[in-house]
């Protein structure tokens, strides 16, 4: 499915989103989410109360709901399946208005479609929140193997620099008269992938050398480490502390 | 397309992340021997390079169109260690910056791109390369094309075994492998077309950038000749 990423998420601002310290959030994200992931199937009114709260976190971070808008279409496939589980689910069947479905299948679709768009509110508002240069440092904060954290650090420092390379090639073929419209355009298309395949290897081994004349010896030094005290992690937290007591209630009740 | 958060249960997202990370752990250990210490520098470039050929549009035809996945493309160029490193960075920054797949699904996005998808790409591509016993670098983009079909419908039945297991609704499991192989197929044959036109093209200029046709690139030694040319 071609959903593009043609540009960062990430908006300037000064928000208490913003301000949070970017490896609470990070951790706040993910214990929230696998929170919401593990409600049961069919604790609806818990899970609509977990989107709420996603819908707040988001409003916090004062991001014109445009942007958030124009990025849920990356949930649309999974839309079009939790609308279809319904249908083609087994087991016991009930009556929907002029429908017949299956009520397992009506559940998990309820659920998917709720689970994921929470999910990918929460997300928006870390992405929007987060620099890319922020994610980073928190990933290191959070000891994530340093080799694994360097290759990411390169790929969203060239990120912008391979992309725009990729369009000033779509520029060199649109000025040639190249229209992709049939099967006829591909080795045009792929051998350009293998030109940008190329071009960012030799890009990758002149920033090596570049950097070994920099004195590089394995290891990128820790220059401005996070920092967060216990209001940061409490604010961070937040949702997720909402999740847990919704999850208790969920079970207990 | 990945997956996104809810559509598998919560332990069965904890699992594939748990062999995720193994894989990873591996995979980083690994990757130091494909390309010494320029892996960083040089994966975080290959990683960008995914992120974009994935951007490449590729008609179809009636207006729609589709995209490289390219898994089996990385496993064949830079070799399947640095592959898996370079895919599951890619998940991580489109999870993370793009909120495009689930958090709780990156473990199962790695295991069926990173891991998955690339291995099967790159076992499929040597046990190939052992039977047809290539002299020249000739019939590699066809085998690495091969290899991208195969690499396709396969990471898509890992999928559905993992619905099968942790999905939350009852559907007719014949019935979903059917319609996700018979799917993943058709795009299998557009990826392995992809792969194999890229990698042709990337062997006509710098064969020796190709991993899985380095050994096979003729080497031209530097020749010193004395007295005057005729």
């Amino acid at each position: 499915m071609g959903s593009g990423h043609g540009s960062h998420l990430h908006v300037e601002g000064d928000s208490p989103v913003h301000r949070l310290p970017a490896h609470t959030k990070l951790v706040g994200l993910v214990v929230f989410v696998l929170l919401v992931v593990a409600l049961p199937r069919e604790a609806h009114l818990l899970r609509l109360t977990m989107l709420l709260v996603a819908l707040g976190v988001v409003a916090a971070t004062r991001v014109p709901a445009r942007h958030v808008l124009g990025r849920l279409v990356v949930e649309v496939p999974f839309v079009v399946f939790a609308l279809l589980l319904p249908f083609i689910a087994t087991g016991p069947r009930r009556t929907l208005g002029p429908l017949t479905v299956s009520r397992d299948g009506l559940d998990a679709g309820l659920a998917l479609l709720v689970t994921a768009t929470t999910s990918v509110l929460m997300a928006i508002a870390f992405a929007t929140t987060t620099s890319s240069r922020d994610l980073v440092r928190a990933l290191q904060h959070l000891r994530v193997p340093d080799r694994l954290v360097q290759i990411l650090a390169f790929m969203v420092r060239y990120l912008g620099v391979v992309g725009s390379q990729a369009q000033r090639m779509k520029v060199a073929r649109d000025s040639r008269a190249f229209r992709p419209r049939s099967l006829g355009s591909w080795p045009v298309l792929a051998s350009s992938a293998g030109s940008l395949f190329i071009r960012s290897y030799e890009r990758g081994e002149r920033v090596h050398l570049a950097m070994l004349s920099r004195g590089y010896s394995g290891r990128m030094p820790v220059t401005d480490p996070l920092r967060a005290d216990a209001a940061d992690w409490a604010r961070a937290l937040l949702p997720a502390v909402v999740a847990t007591v919704t999850l208790v209630v969920g079970y207990a009740g | 397309m990945h997956v996104p958060d809810g559509f598998l249960d919560a332990p069965t997202s904890l699992a594939t992340a748990a062999v995720a990370a193994g894989a990873v752990g591996l995979a980083l250990n690994r990757a130091r021997r494909e390309l010494d210490d320029r892996t960083a520098p040089l994966a975080g470039l290959v990683a960008v390079f995914v992120f974009a050929a994935q951007m490449l549009n590729f008609p179809v035809g009636a207006g729609t169109s589709g995209h490289l996945l390219g898994g089996a493309l990385a496993a064949v160029l830079v070799g399947p260690w640095t592959a898996t490193l370079c895919l599951t960075v890619v998940l991580a920054v489109q999870s993370l910056l793009f909120a495009d797949g689930g958090i709780t699904a990156l473990g199962t996005n790695v295991v069926l791109m990173a891991v998955v998808g690339v291995w099967t790409g790159w076992l499929v591509f040597v046990g190939l390369r052992r039977l047809v016993r290539p002299t020249g670098v000739g019939v590699v983009p066809a085998l690495a094309g091969v290899a991208a079909v195969v690499s396709v419908p396969v990471a898509a039945l890992t999928f559905t075994a993992l619905y099968a297991v942790g999905g939350h609704a009852p559907i007719p499991l014949a019935e979903l492998t059917a319609a996700m192989l018979g799917w993943h197929t058709l795009i299998g044959l557009g990826e392995g077309a992809i792969t194999c036109l890229a990698v042709g093209s990337i062997i006509a200029t710098r064969p020796d950038l190709v991993h899985g046709a380095r050994d096979l690139a003729a080497r031209h030694e530097l020749e010193i000749r004395t007295g005057a040319p005729a």
